[in-house]
């Protein structure tokens, strides 16, 4: 059949471009879909990989492990031992990539002019750093050296709130083992600045052996925060620890912000329903400017069945050409979409709407983000649904009747 | 002599709703092999439906059609195409060529199908158009050749790979009187240097004479089959 595969293709090709402005018109739509698609995927994609990494960058990390009453109540009272046997043999997993330990109380802060009730987070800043967004978010002073660092580090915005700046010193009010309330001086080391306001302004972070003095407490922490290597692995991962270490609670990204796992879910469902749509559109405007070149070549298709041609030759030919017109579609699509998202660049500031997104746990700045799934569903829904709808044109046309398509003129 | 094409008692109805029209009554005809036929009578006698029923465009209402052996008038589709591609060549009125193909292809499209070797397609192809006088015009698309150049392609189309019966609906109703003499004279020098039958239908009166055994229909019915010079 290989002469044959030969004629219906270059048939297909030239028939193609017979009415070359109509063919131009819904190449043109075709290009406009396709890139529509993988555009705004790319964007969506781009905002829920932001909603994911801003999630797991502020504090939370992959699985964070609690005492069993800490959620509820995130006090002093709620600690656990950090060098309990059974939890360090269970946190030596080569899946583990990077483990970071806090101290996590309420504290009240007082500057010489104002105070504020906010968390105080006593940290190991080597751990630290690459779990969270600490580090790389200092904007004034320098970042904490060491667990016995006796500074402090505060956000911009609540130097400004506490009108205070970096060098002036501050004092940090909190409860210790015994509930009695106990305080400090510190020095302010660092200011940092995030995109979300409620970080800036609810935390103060310094070494965690310093924050243990405070607290009267040695060798133990009110939270671990870990990072894997495979964030699919999350699970159970999760559910491992969690078994190993039974007085403890363990919890997943997802259960920690559900709202941030909500919307991650949306946009990924979001996406085919997209397509959908959009194909909706475009397929349309492909079945029936086909079956309008179908109705003009009648003549034609009577005159290939007089001929011998089988009505399925007329059928592969009719489709042949629509899955060519496809097929180019897709590929300029494609192309255009991939140049759209590289000359966006870094991503678009959407600060203007900055409040609204950051209820929607999102930052300032959305990159566009084209991975090969979102790449293979938009093609594949194209090339699918488009194959199947022009099944019918295609059938219409071998369906003729060849006495009656060559009487008429 | 073997016979051709061979018609018993074939009927054929239109029916449009209520309005029934009978376009063929009781036709009985026998054509041997080698023949040149010419079917005429007025506009609506029933040319053009008899000629598409022996050529299984369309199936007769009741009757037995029988061409080079086979029944026509029971084959499926497919057989239908098989009977067109192998045995059967066609020459309509106008549009007779793909439009998105050359004169050459035109020709080596009926040749492609039938599974002939490129080398054999191009040096056959090239030769038929030269027997039809359309040498240099091989790579012309249809729009680019004149009406009588294009029943001439139409012409070679129908008889290069040397169908036993070629069946002809008004070649030269659209054509000057000199070209259709011509494209006559071509039909049947063609007819006798390859031993094959033709029937052609016309209202042209030229046509009649150049034709060795002529059929009238009137109403759908044969009223003269005659032998001629
Ligand atoms: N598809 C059809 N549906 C209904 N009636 C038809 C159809 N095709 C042909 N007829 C009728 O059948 C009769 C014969 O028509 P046919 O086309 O065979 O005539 P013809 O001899 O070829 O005429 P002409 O010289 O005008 O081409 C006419 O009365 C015509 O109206
Ligand atoms: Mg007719």
């Amino acid at each position: 059949m290989n002469y044959m595969g030969s004629l219906l293709f270059s048939l297909a090709w030239r028939n193609l471009w017979r009415n070359r402005r109509r063919t131009l018109v819904i190449l043109f739509a075709i290009v406009l879909g396709v890139w529509a698609m993988i555009f705004t995927a790319a964007f969506m994609r781009g905002m829920s990989q932001q909603v994911l990494e801003d999630t797991i960058n502020n504090l939370t990390g992959h699985i964070q492990i609690h005492a069993s009453q800490y959620l509820d109540d995130p006090v002093i009272d709620h600690r656990f031992q950090l060098l309990d046997e059974a939890l360090f043999e269970s946190l030596n997993n080569p899946q583990i990539k990077q483990i970071s330990s806090r101290l996590r109380v309420p504290a009240v802060i007082a500057s010489e002019r104002e105070s504020t009730g906010l968390i105080m987070v006593g940290i190991d800043p080597e751990n630290e750093s690459g779990i969270s967004f600490l580090e790389d978010s200092i904007v004034e002073g320098r970042y904490l050296t060491d667990p016995g660092d006796s500074g402090i580090i505060i956000g911009r915005k609540l130097a400004e709130r506490l009108e205070t700046r970096l060098g002036k010193r501050i004092v940090l009010m909190s409860q210790d083992k015994d509930n009695k309330i106990t305080d400090r001086g510190f020095r302010i080391v660092g200011l940092f600045d995030t995109q979300l306001e409620a970080l800036e302004k609810g935390f103060v972070f310094t070494g965690l052996e310093t924050s243990e003095e405070l607290l009267g407490i040695k060798g133990e922490v009110s939270e671990i925060s870990i990072l894997l290597y495979d964030i699919n692995q999350v699970d159970v991962i999760a559910a491992e620890l969690q078994q190993q270490n039974p007085q403890l609670d363990v919890k997943t990204w997802s259960q920690l912000e559900p709202v941030s796992k909500l919307i991650v879910d949306l946009y990924e469902n979001f996406h085919l329903i997209w397509h959908l749509i959009v194909f909706l559109a475009m397929g349309f405007g492909i079945v029936n400017t086909l079956l309008m070149s179908v109705f003009e070549r009648t003549r034609e298709f009577g005159l290939f069945q007089s001929l011998g041609l089988k009505p399925g030759f007329i059928m592969g030919q009719v489709w042949v050409e629509s899955v060519l017109l496809l097929s180019i579609g897709l590929l300029a699509g494609n192309l255009f979409a991939w140049l759209s998202v590289l000359a966006t660049g870094e991503g678009i500031d959407v600060s203007a709407f900055a409040q609204g997104m950051e209820l929607a746990h999102l930052s300032n700045i959305i990159p566009f983000v084209i991975i090969s799934k979102d790449l293979i569903l938009a093609n594949s829904v194209v090339i699918i649904l488009g194959m199947l709808t022009s099944l019918y044109p295609a059938w219409h046309a071998s369906r003729l009747v060849p006495a009656d398509a060559i009487t008429r003129v | 002599m073997s016979t051709v094409v061979s018609c018993k008692h074939v009927n054929k109805i239109y029916r449009q709703g209520l309005i029934e029209v009978r376009a063929l009554t009781d036709i009985n005809l026998d054509i041997e092999a080698g023949d040149f036929i010419c079917l005429s009578g007025p506009s609506g006698s029933g040319k053009s439906t008899l000629l598409n029923m022996i050529g299984g465009l369309d199936s007769p209402t009741s009757g037995e059609i029988i061409v080079d052996g086979q029944r026509v008038d029971q084959m499926n589709k497919s057989a239908l195409a098989e009977l067109r591609l192998h045995k059967i060549g066609f020459v309509f009125q106008a549009y007779n060529l793909i439009p998105v193909l050359t004169a050459r292809e035109n020709v080596e499209m009926v040749m492609q199908m039938q599974g002939d070797s490129k080398d054999y397609r191009k040096q056959h192809s090239l030769a038929i158009l030269r027997e039809v006088g359309l040498e240099g015009m091989e790579d012309r698309k249809p729009s680019e050749l004149s009406g009588g150049q294009q029943q001439r392609v139409a012409v070679a189309r129908a008889i290069v790979d040397k169908p036993c019966l070629v069946l002809a609906d008004e070649p030269t109703a659209n054509l000057d009187s000199v070209n259709a003499d011509n494209l006559l004279k071509l039909m049947r020098d063609m007819a006798e240097q390859h031993e094959m039958t033709f029937i052609i239908s016309t209202h042209d009166p030229l046509v009649m004479q150049r034709a060795k055994r002529l059929i009238k229909l009137h109403d759908g019915q044969i009223v003269e089959n005659n032998k001629q010079n």
